[in-house]
């Protein structure tokens, strides 16, 4: 059962900052396929990406990015597949995958841990995540 | 394109987008004993490099991939 693992040698650090359902979407396909194919994954959630994965909106539309405009919109919704919070569940299922609240971002919504869905694992500083995160580049959707 | 293989486990994700024939891949490969053979049928044209990519670092065998009018059958044998 090793193999499929690689030792946290070499980790992806997700920070997410948007909160629009095709950024979230793309962070959630990358997370996925890291845990996949065996990447540890330390998801980092800041500002408007913090607010979408609040308890009572995760599952809400949360829009698109402007660049979508009303075409890319449609796209989005005839394409369908799965809704991005069932992506993350699918990479902590299938790998070694942390998700945590910047500490500033949920003292700025005014955010408890139980105001989040359950994939929040908890919060931390961004020194904590650095850490984390190893010495290789960061990913910023 | 004879398909010999006894398969234990058929999985039509056919029309599922990327990465979810994939997932549905690892699920069932994750159930099964080791030595048994799982097909899944795909859609998604991310499948036909994902799969081999993830069957050969997970240490499992692709033992056939054929491509057909009504999509592409992936044959994954669960080696450990």
């Amino acid at each position: 059962m090793t193999r499929d693992r690689d030792d946290g040698r070499n980790p992806l650090p997700l920070v997410l900052f948007s909160g629009t359902d095709d950024r979230l979407t793309a962070a959630a396909v990358l997370a996925v396929g890291a845990a996949a194919m065996g990447r540890r994954v330390h998801v980092f959630l800041q500002y408007w990406a913090l607010d979408a994965f609040r308890a009572d909106r995760i599952a809400k539309d949360h829009g698109a990015a402007p660049e979508a405009g009303p075409e890319g919109r449609a796209a989005m919704q005839r394409h369908g597949g799965q809704h991005w919070s069932e992506l993350f569940r699918q990479a902590k299922e299938v790998g070694e995958v942390r998700i945590t609240a910047c500490a500033r971002s949920m003292e700025m919504l005014g955010l408890s841990m139980e105001d989040l869905d359950p994939l929040v694992d908890g919060q931390e500083g961004v020194a904590s995540f650095l850490l984390a995160a190893g010495d290789g580049g960061i990913t910023f959707i | 394109m004879g398909a010999t293989v006894e398969v234990h486990r058929s999985i039509d994700a056919r029309g599922m987008p990327c990465p979810g024939p994939l997932m549905s891949l690892i699920g069932a490969v994750r159930e099964a004993e080791v030595g048994q053979v799982i097909e899944v049928w795909s859609t998604d044209p991310g499948s036909a490099t994902d799969i081999p990519a993830w069957v050969r670092k997970a240490g499992h065998d692709l033992v056939e991939v054929e491509e057909t009018p009504e999509g592409t059958r992936f044959v994954v044998r669960k080696a450990r």
